[in-house]
């Protein structure tokens, strides 16, 4: 039997933090309370254990570790006090999961109608995975994928279901 | 199945990432509005054939609503651009005439 | 003649190999083929012809084609859950061990009883249905339609789930190439020298089309291109893949089959490829038409290039004697090819002359050719046996009769225009090749306005694309009708769509009925409309009806072209939404505590909710009961991790919430809750839910379960699209916390048993109040509130400690006999207090109003969502049905839904209605029957009694009453 095409697996010990505010604006507070550069448009900024993505002209979304979170928040919260922002905690209504693999993309492009070649190497592509939302970077090695927590089991079924050994998407 | 370039993201996006919210440029006919100002905001719909205004939300991506001028007949689409408007602006109307010179515009409270 | 073996040449066969034989079977037959077979070619290689039955008149059918457009060779394939009709023998590769079944006749494919209906036929003429069965009426639904039924379809549906699993896949490229063939790998190539990434897809197993057939020098031309793609690293060559449809803005369908009828690969077995084109070429080739003539259906009538293509890939000889007959040069192709594997050929050539290089190289191989011929008539049932020779331009007269066993007859052929019509492009009509070809002034357009389809080669109509262009070509001659002045003798014999038994006569009998509109014809006649779509009979039925109808063919038009262009499976379409993945299923934090418990579940949008939790023998009922008087007499949790909450927060959030919200949202204070209504624009209630003021300038709405997306939406829209200069900013936190209802009379006896910070007493937490703290050693909010109508608190804390909260409860309650209760027993409970529930009372025609509400739509307010809809005159009439209680007279629960008659009747003679039952429940708590109704003038009516007819002809009657059946004053929730 072959391979799957990429491993799937889901991730834990991620805290997340919704960030809503002006980026124009805040930004620079922002990015001083994160540690991270502010990203660009559709594009997500790390430093290895964290990153910061854009998921809206006024919405960014703080990925780090999760016993890192309450800090963040209130750093965040000290840095936006004079600004109208909203910051929240999402780290539990979220699923994560890695697909690591030489042909991680196959897996990927069989569930989101997004343009992977188009997708930089710091992108972040909000999109849709099947029947829900996701959103999906690269990482070493493959990818790395976020949804909603109630759907995970889906999610984990239909990523597993595309990895299907022998299913790789090169023409036969 | 169309695709339509989020002014936000600067993403193509296809038909199953978006929502469509119906006619764009509609103006908002509140408690003081009359009975025909209200039935006129509320139920009457252009259906146009040619030149239509559309909202479309990117809701499988940046979750903003924007706003889309098409040909509903040639599926052409003359250009995409953010919601916070209450007219489609110039460089729209400019590639709409392009298309077709004779077309006016007829939406009813352009600034 | 008789059909003799042996059927497989001695040579010959570019796609088979000898050396691997493959048994399969056939109607219970052992059968032989070889590797590299198609069903069909097999299946003619073991002297098998007559393949199918036709569907009207069961008459006997071979193969009329050796492609995707053959309409009669189709099987029932496989068997258990791997069964699939209409299989299509002419594409469908043998694999070892394969199962076929004859379709559309019985006891046998020889012996076939509905073979009948062709004596019948002069009876069952074109229209038969329509004239027959409409009167009179009543026999229509006991007589005909069970019988029409029965008779209707073809093939037999598959009983048993598919094993298999199908698959979907997107791609984008610059560039796709449907056909791989001369045509399309050239394009190709002119495409990769361009740049950017480029497709190119092939339907069969083998690249190359038509060439490598009819080109001596085509095998090597077709591989030299290929090599040179290969080499190209922004090309991909897929094949085994059909483009099934052509979609707005380049979006294109394609199935790849990847374990076709070989299902132990353990892979998918078919992918859909959902493809984004930026330009897209159509390279399909064309499709040879059939002549019409006298029994041109006795199998052993097939294409001239079928012939051939049997004879060359598959060195298989469909018969020992071959009449090609022929309006073109093409056939010839056929005849040459048929006298070097040795077979006898004469050419019937409808045209005076032929003069080309093909009938002369014909001539020179001592060919007999016989110009200004045709055939008169086919003689033979199950095979065909003979040919009668007329003269083309007369009616019929034998001038001589030739023995054969096939007839490989050409019309000429028919650009595959499919995918360039799909989506809008249009044809026009070449009179001098008598065919439909694209139009390239009017092609599908593009998102930019600019075309976006470009058909090539022989798609385009360019038959000659293949090369030999230094070779002269006689013009094809159009011969609709052979001989041309057949009388209607002839005609009824001359079949156009074969599947479906559509004859020259059925066309013109449409015509004479005043069947104008070619689409009309088609349905009248059924023309078109079998398995294959028209591809084999389309534009000679066009022609036939243009002829009737005295005007020129492109004046009468082609029918719509539509997708798939073949047949696309159900199971490849839904791909793996099946089974579990059919769509997400939504599960809280406490999903895997309720399956443990014996939960039975309630789906709600595509959350699953508990309904109950049946303990031992107990039925459903039984469990909402025990549920709802523990709760009332103890204390009981409830999963409501599902309710919708969203943050709302900015300095104009209270501005924003009073528009969102019927009732004042602004004037709340921080700390406390507030019951709020959400309408539509139209004033239509829509969602209900408690809101929390968090801090001055942030609240927590809470939503209805399905709510939470469309209103978070609702919400987005008037920000972004209304009130974009406002200060707000929203975020739907639902799935961030699991929240539990702790709800009965011992609900703060219970939490005070956990550990943790918060003062849960009346003074501290009263009624419609929130407070944050610790508990049980987890970050909480909770809420003091109540759907249950009993003291009530829901807890939100993060849902990855849902779990963890809802065990130490029930831990910590044992000896309360603490119960988890699920949705049904909030429902009863709710109605007990005569709550509403959205999607009970409300239906989206019911405003506040209706529902006695009006304290909860604020009167200060100038402005908000639906108020000016609920200022007209149809939202203030009196006469609006309003929300009451109902009381059963007779012990019984009134039916959900049942409506309440009222005197007289209606244009349709139905009773008139005066309300009708929006919940109704076995209230445990007060041991009988309660009802929720909207009742015109309903609340000016108590004491009154309605009558429910219901539809076994009882009547149950209610009586009228206060809508809150349970602790009115509130001493209970406010406790």
């Amino acid at each position: 039997m072959a391979e799957a095409l990429a491993t799937v697996a889901r991730l834990d010990g991620l805290g997340m933090i919704t960030i809503r505010a002006d980026l124009s604006r805040s930004g620079d507070a922002i990015a001083e309370a994160a540690g991270l550069a502010i990203p660009d448009a559709t594009r997500i900024s790390t430093d290895g254990s964290r990153s910061l993505g854009w998921m809206s002209p006024d919405e960014l979304l703080l990925i780090l570790p999760a016993q890192e979170t309450p800090d963040a928040i209130a750093a965040l919260e000290q840095a936006l006090a004079a600004e109208h922002a909203l910051i929240a905690d999402v780290s539990d209504a979220r699923a994560v999961f890695e697909v690591i693999g030489d042909h991680a993309s196959d897996v990927i492009a069989k569930l989101s109608p997004a343009h992977l070649d188009a997708l930089p190497q710091d992108g972040l592509r909000r999109s849709r995975a099947a029947q829900t939302a996701a959103a999906f970077w690269r990482v070493d090695g493959g990818f790395r994928l976020i949804g909603f927590r109630s759907t995970a089991d889906y999610l984990d079924l239909v990523l597993q279901s595309a990895a299907c050994p022998g299913s790789g998407l090169a023409p036969r | 199945m169309l695709i339509l370039t989020c002014p936000y993201c600067g993403l193509d996006a296809e038909e199953t990432e978006l929502h469509p919210g119906g006619e764009a440029h509609l103006k908002r006919v509140g408690p003081e509005g009359s009975d025909e100002e209200f039935e006129d905001y509320m139920f009457a719909r252009k259906n146009a054939k040619g030149v239509h205004f559309e909202r479309w939300r990117h809701a499988y991506g940046c979750g903003k609503w924007f706003l889309a001028a098409r040909d509903t007949v040639t599926l052409q689409v003359y250009g995409t651009y953010r919601a916070q408007t209450h007219a489609p602006p110039q460089d729209i109307v400019d590639a709409i005439r392009k298309v077709r010179p004779d077309w006016q515009p007829d939406w009813s409270h352009a600034e | 003649m008789t059909h003799t073996p042996p059927f497989r040449l001695a040579r010959g066969g570019r796609l088979i190999d000898r050396a691997f034989q493959i048994p399969f079977r056939f109607d219970g037959r052992y059968l032989r083929g070889l590797r590299g077979d198609t069903l069909a070619s097999a299946m003619l290689a073991s002297g098998q012809m007559l393949m199918g039955r036709s569907f009207k008149y069961h008459r006997p059918r071979g193969p009329v084609a050796s492609g995707a457009e053959e309409p009669n060779a189709l099987f029932g394939l496989g068997q258990g859950g791997r069964f699939e009709p209409n299989q299509r023998a002419t594409t469908t590769a043998l694999v070892p061990g394969m199962i076929l079944r004859s379709q559309n006749c019985w006891p046998s494919l020889d012996a076939d009883i509905g073979a009948v209906n062709n004596w019948l036929s002069p009876m069952l003429p074109a229209g038969f249905y329509y004239k027959t069965f409409i009167h009179p009426r009543p026999f229509w639904k006991h007589l005909f339609e069970p019988i029409i039924r029965r008779s209707a379809g073809l093939g037999r549906a598959p009983t048993d789930p598919d094993p298999d699993r199908y698959e979907q896949a997107y791609a984008l490229y610059d560039t796709v190439v449907v056909g791989g063939g001369i045509a399309g790998l050239t394009a190709a190539r002119e495409a990769a020298e361009k740049g950017g990434k480029v497709l190119v897809l092939e339907q069969n197993p083998v690249w190359g089309g038509r060439t490598p057939v009819d080109h001596k020098a085509g095998e090597a031309t077709i591989q030299a291109l290929l090599d040179d793609l290969r080499g190209r690293a922004n090309v991909t060559l897929r094949r085994n893949t059909m483009a099934t449809g052509l979609y707005d803005h380049g979006y294109l369908l394609a199935r790849e089959a990847l374990a076709d009828h070989d299902p132990n690969q353990g892979i998918p077995r078919q992918r859909l490829w959902r493809i984004r084109a930026g330009h897209i070429v159509t390279a399909t080739g064309a499709l040879e038409r059939p002549l019409a003539f006298a029994c041109n259906d006795v199998p052993g009538v097939m294409l001239a290039s079928a012939v051939r293509d049997f004879i060359v890939d598959y060195g298989v000889a469909p018969g020992q004697r071959i009449v090609v007959v022929t309006n073109n040069d093409d056939a010839y192709r056929t005849a040459l090819i048929a006298q070097e594997a040795r077979l006898d050929v004469t050419v019937l050539d409808a045209r005076d002359s032929a003069d080309g290089d093909l009938p002369q190289a014909a001539r020179a191989q001592n060919i007999t050719v016989l110009t200004g011929s045709a055939i008169a008539k086919v003689t033979g049932g199950r095979h065909v046996e003979s040919v009668a020779v007329c003269d083309q331009k007369g009616e019929g007269k034998h001038t001589g009769t030739i023995d054969c066993d096939v007839v490989a007859m050409s019309g000429g052929w028919s650009p595959i225009v499919h995918l360039y019509s799909h989506c809008g492009g249009k044809l026009l009509w070449d009179e001098a090749q008598a065919m439909f070809r694209p139009d390239p002034d009017r092609p599908p357009l593009g998102a930019d306005g600019r075309g976006n389809v470009t058909a090539t080669g022989a798609a385009s109509g360019d038959l000659r694309c293949a090369g030999d262009l230094e070779r002269a070509e006689g013009a094809t001659m159009p011969v609709w009708c052979m001989p041309a002045n057949a009388p209607y003798k002839l005609r009824a014999k001359m079949w156009l769509d074969y599947q479906n038994d559509v004859k020259v006569t059925d066309v013109l009998l449409a015509a004479r009925e005043g069947y104008a509109s070619v689409e009309h014809t088609k349905r009248y006649t059924t023309l078109g409309m079998a398995t294959d779509q028209g591809k084999v009979s389309n534009i000679n039925g066009l022609a036939i009806l243009s002829d009737a109808l005295n005007q020129p063919i492109p004046q009468t038009g082609t029918t719509t072209f539509r997708p798939p262009y073949t047949p696309l499976t159900l199971a490849t379409i839904a791909a793996d939404a099946r089974g579990e993945a059919f769509q997400p299923l939504r599960k809280t934090p406490l999903h895997a505590w309720h399956e443990r418990h014996g939960v039975s579940w309630e789906p709600v949008g595509q959350w699953r909710r508990p309904y109950c939790y049946p303990r031992g023998d107990e039925d459903r009922h039984a469990a909402v009961n025990r549920e709802i008087l523990a709760v009332r007499n103890s204390v009981g949790t409830l999963d409501a991790s599902t309710l919708g909450k969203i943050l709302v927060k900015g300095p104009d959030a209270g501005k924003f919430l009073d528009m969102m919200y019927t009732n004042m949202m602004s004037s709340l204070p921080v700390g406390k809750c507030r019951y709020g209504l959400m309408c539509s624009e139209n004033g239509f209630l829509m969602d209900d839910g408690v809101v929390a003021r968090l801090t001055e300038d942030t609240w927590l709405c809470h939503t209805t379960t399905g709510g939470a997306d469309r209103i978070h939406g609702h919400m987005e829209d008037w920000l972004q699209c209304e009130w974009w200069d406002w200060q707000v900013y929203t975020a739907n936190v639902t799935e961030q916390y699991a929240q539990i209802a702790v709800a009965g009379p011992k609900a703060r006896d219970l939490l005070e048993r956990l550990p943790g910070s918060i003062d849960l007493s009346q003074q501290a937490l009263p009624f419609m109040q929130w407070v944050e703290g610790d508990i049980a050693g987890m970050p909480a909010r909770i809420y003091r509130i109540s759907f249950s109508g009993e003291l009530s608190y829901e807890i939100a804390v993060p849902a990855g400690r849902g779990l963890e909260l809802w065990e130490r409860l029930q831990e910590a309650g044992r000896d309360l006999g603490i119960t988890p209760y699920g949705t049904e027993a909030m429902h009863v409970m709710r109605a007990e207090k005569g709550f509403i529930m959205i999607g009970d009372e409300t239906d989206g025609t019911i405003i506040p109003q209706d529902l006695g509400l009006g304290w909860a739509i604020s009167k200060k307010k100038s402005d908000y969502i639906g108020k000016r809809a609920q200022s007209r005159s149809h939202m203030k009439d009196g006469a609006r049905w309003q929300l009451v209680g109902l009381e059963s007279l007779d012990d019984r629960v009134i039916p959900d839904g049942a409506l309440a008659v009222d005197e007289g009747t209606n244009p349709n003679g139905q009773r008139k209605t005066q309300g009708r039952v929006t919940s109704s429940y076995h209230s445990p708590t007060l041991g009988r029957p309660i009802a929720m109704a909207l009742v015109r003038h309903g609340t000016g009516r108590m004491g009154q009694v309605l009558e429910f007819p219901l539809p076994s002809g009882e009547v149950l009657k209610g009586r009228i009453c206060d809508p809150v059946f349970y602790d009115k004053e509130g001493a209970r929730l406010n406790g």
